[in-house]
């Protein structure tokens, strides 16, 4: 326990930092564009009711979606900037992230600012003018001061829901507080959830008690106040951001990995081995499996580990089954040809969906093939991650087996094997190399039809990387050693309740 | 002929289709003080603020000195002319002292000749130098108007427009702030217009009455000469109101005694 959670305070500088960062800028965007609309909006009537409802609208969408959204669409402008200007951008990491959070941060700001200056007096307004203001002048000096208390209480709202939401830009690749919650969550390291949720309210509460000081001061007319108040917070600003000058240096090496345990263990081994041949390396965690790929391909990665089944029909869009020794050589010089991605090669074990049981069951029903599990589907609850149901492995499957489930649930992987052994789902679609397998004495159905795709682990690399000799030797060994014994012992070891470890000590024991 | 201070030329105004001023045509000589009387929605405030442009006419010229003021920028004229209401409208976010200085500042005074002048009209307008670090909700509502009044004095402007200055203050108050602005009015030569519904405050303090109807003007002249001059029976007993109340107050105060 304690060991956790000084590793949880050993990342806080690096995730503190990048939230704070985020978070900042976020607001300080926000308000540099809501203002100035909330000026207008207040001017203009006509104007007040577009600008508003157009803020509310962002708002009601979830904020995790509206920062996947960013992802396809600054993607879709850097190739634009690529093929214009010859020059694209990152469109993972801090961008997206920014751009969401800025839109997010606006409502409070738009809604308080619009009403804080109609709010003024219309005599002091029209003595404003009674004295020979221009209409600058009059905003400046006598609208936007008298407005200010209410401002500052929009300002202290969008600062929290921004510092709650940006702990979200984890799964586009930024990282951040939400890296505690994201990946605790993920290897059930409930320390890590705790101390990202603590970390992330801690930092909210603290700014917008600055932002009080400064909203107190505004209201009172003190100006002292105010003053210290936007101190304290330049200053603590400032000195959370210090360690990123520190992590300054470049990192020469980004390596991706998806939500889940063995993604992150083998992007651990990847890293330590990069790291021990001297380059410096960077991790860009919980991506999205659509994300990751794509990220790839843009360069924004230089490796990850995928799976050849996963590749196979979501990007060669394939829906026959040749067989693994096939499907790998397609892969490796289809991905080459399309995007220019390096299949280095196999780890040496298979991820592969398969569909588990808990051998009682199992038993009882008399269920040993997803033939049998056919017959008996009607009866019967599947539960699956939260991607499965829409995934063409899927369809695949289904189409071949023609399955009529009673119900259909989806959950987090980790949940998802709760809801087996606690019976509110009868039969969930596994991976092959999950150490719950073999520990949950779980029974995986075969598959006489060969309807799901083989799952190789594969190690991808970017095509700016692939004549980079240094990365390639680097990893060459891994090919081919990494059984599936050991990747579900590794596995385990993370996921399990008791004694867990983190992914970087479980990668330890799977180098060669 | 002396320069009028401001000429109305057939100024007409509507709103929504409802006519608040219809083709009035008026001129003020320099240093005279003329009080605006009318039943609310006679259009004596529109026509007042036609000349600080706080109101801009749909048709007819206003002229300050000689020169049309629809030919420079109305923060321009409005600093030259002295505005006082009966909302004050003080900023309440500055100082009695910023409050006072906000349009010599505009105009770009230097430092040292905003607080001489602060002080010299504090003095002005009979409130103690104190008061000007004070804000405005210290002040009680007298001396809100006192700070109003000197406001608008502040930047040495010639013509003053006063809309129901000391409408919303008590009796006492209001007849020493009448009694005190009338001083000032002789003392600094200024030319005043004032929006009052009182005819007794339009008879003790202006030299000239004005009385509006409907948007037009209905009487005009001294208030001792009016009341022969006019045949209009609704202007007669606004005319007469005050003289039936003096009389009436000093019979019951006889009978008292």
């Amino acid at each position: 326990m304690s060991g956790r959670v000084a590793q949880a305070w050993g990342l806080l500088p690096e995730y503190l930092a990048w939230h704070v960062l985020l978070s900042a800028s976020a607001l300080v965007l926000g308000l540099l564009i809501s203002l100035p609309l909330a000026v207008a909006a207040s001017r203009s009537a006509r104007l007040r009711w577009p600008v508003l409802a157009f803020a509310g609208l962002i708002q009601t969408i979830p904020s995790l979606a509206l920062l996947a959204l960013f992802y396809p669409l600054l993607l879709a402008l850097s190739a634009l900037s690529q093929t214009v200007f010859g020059q694209g951008f990152s469109a993972l990491g801090f961008l997206p992230s920014l751009l969401a959070l800025t839109l997010y941060s606006m409502l409070p700001i738009l809604r308080t600012g619009t009403a804080g200056i109609l709010g003024v007096d219309p005599a002091v307004r029209e003595a404003a003018d009674g004295v020979g203001m221009t209409p600058r002048q009059r905003l400046f000096q006598v609208e936007l001061p008298l407005a200010m208390p209410v401002i500052m209480a929009g300002v202290r709202t969008a600062a929290v829901w921004t510092i709650g939401a940006a702990t979200l830009s984890t799964p586009v690749g930024q990282t951040s507080l939400g890296n505690y919650i994201f990946a605790g969550l993920q290897t059930e390291n409930w320390v890590f959830v705790l101390f990202g949720c603590a970390a992330s309210a801690a930092l909210a509460m603290t700014v917008d008690q600055l932002l009080g000081l400064i909203e107190t001061g505004a209201a009172r007319r003190k100006r002292g106040l105010m003053i210290a108040g936007a101190a304290l917070l330049v200053v603590g600003v400032l000195a959370t951001l210090t360690p990123l000058a520190a992590l300054g240096k470049p990192s020469s090496y980004v390596v991706g990995a998806k939500n889940f345990s063995e993604q992150y263990i083998l992007a651990e081994v990847m890293a330590e081995r990069l790291e021990r041949s001297g380059a410096h390396v960077s991790r860009k965690e919980d991506l999205g499996s659509a994300v990751a790929y794509r990220a790839l391909a843009a360069g924004e990665l230089d490796v990850y580990v995928d799976y050849s089944g996963t590749l196979w029909t979501n990007v060669l869009k394939r829906e026959d089954n040749p067989g693994r020794a096939q499907v790998l050589a397609e892969l490796t010089t289809e991905l080459k040809k399309r995007d220019g991605v390096v299949v280095l090669g196999s780890l040496g074990f298979e991820n592969a969906y398969a569909f588990a049981m808990r051998a009682d069951r199992a038993k009882a029903l008399g269920i040993v093939s997803l033939t049998d599990l056919a017959r008996q589907a009607p009866r019967l609850t599947l539960g699956s991650d939260l991607e499965f149901l829409s995934r063409p492995e899927w369809k695949a499957v289904d189409a071949a087996y023609d399955f009529n489930f009673k119900k259909e649930r989806s959950f987090q992987p980790t949940f998802m094997y709760r809801a087996l052994s606690g019976g509110e789902a009868d039969v969930i679609s596994a991976f092959s190399s999950d150490g719950r397998i073999s520990a949950d004495k779980l029974v995986v159905l075969t598959d006489p039809k060969g309807a799901l795709p083989p799952y190789d682990a594969v190690i991808l690399i970017s095509p700016k990387r692939a004549g980079d000799e240094r990365l390639l030797a680097a990893l060459r060994p891994l090919i081919g050693s990494i059984s599936v014994e050991a990747m579900r012992s590794a596995n385990y070891a993370v996921d399990r309740d008791q004694g867990k470890v983190s992914p970087a000590e479980a990668a330890r024991a799977l180098h060669p | 002929m002396i320069q009028p201070a401001i000429e109305l030329i057939g100024i007409e105004k509507r709103y929504a289709g409802h006519e608040a001023l219809a083709r009035v045509s008026l001129e003020i000589p320099a240093g005279q003080f003329v009080a605006l009387v009318g039943a609310s929605g006679s259009g004596k405030t529109t026509l007042l603020k036609t000349i600080n442009r706080l109101i801009v006419p749909d048709a007819g010229e206003v002229r300050v000195a000689g020169a049309d003021t629809g030919g420079v920028p109305a923060h321009q004229l409005r600093r030259r002319i002295g505005y006082v209401f009966q909302e004050i409208g003080l900023f309440p976010h500055l100082s009695i002292a910023e409050n006072i200085a906000i349009t010599p500042k505009l105009l770009g005074w230097e430092r040292t000749r905003m607080t001489g002048r602060v002080d010299d009209l504090l003095d002005l307008v009979a409130l103690p130098r104190e008061v000007a670090t004070r804000a405005p909700s210290e002040l009680s509502g007298g001396q809100r108007q006192r700070v109003g009044v000197a406001r608008a004095l502040a930047a040495e402007p010639k013509i003053m427009l006063m809309d129901e200055p000391f409408g919303a203050l008590d009796p006492l108050t209001r007849d020493a702030l009448g009694t005190d602005y009338r001083a000032l009015h002789e003392k600094l030569g200024l030319t005043t217009v004032m929006v009052t519904h009182d005819m007794t405050e339009a008879v003790l303090l202006a030299d000239r009455i004005v009385v509006l109807e409907s948007g037009s003007i209905v009487a005009d002249g001294q208030p001792g000469e009016l009341l022969a001059s006019t045949d209009n029976p609704e202007v007669r007993a606004l005319l007469e109101a005050p003289r039936r109340q003096a009389e009436r107050l000093r019979q019951r105060l006889e009978a008292a005694q």
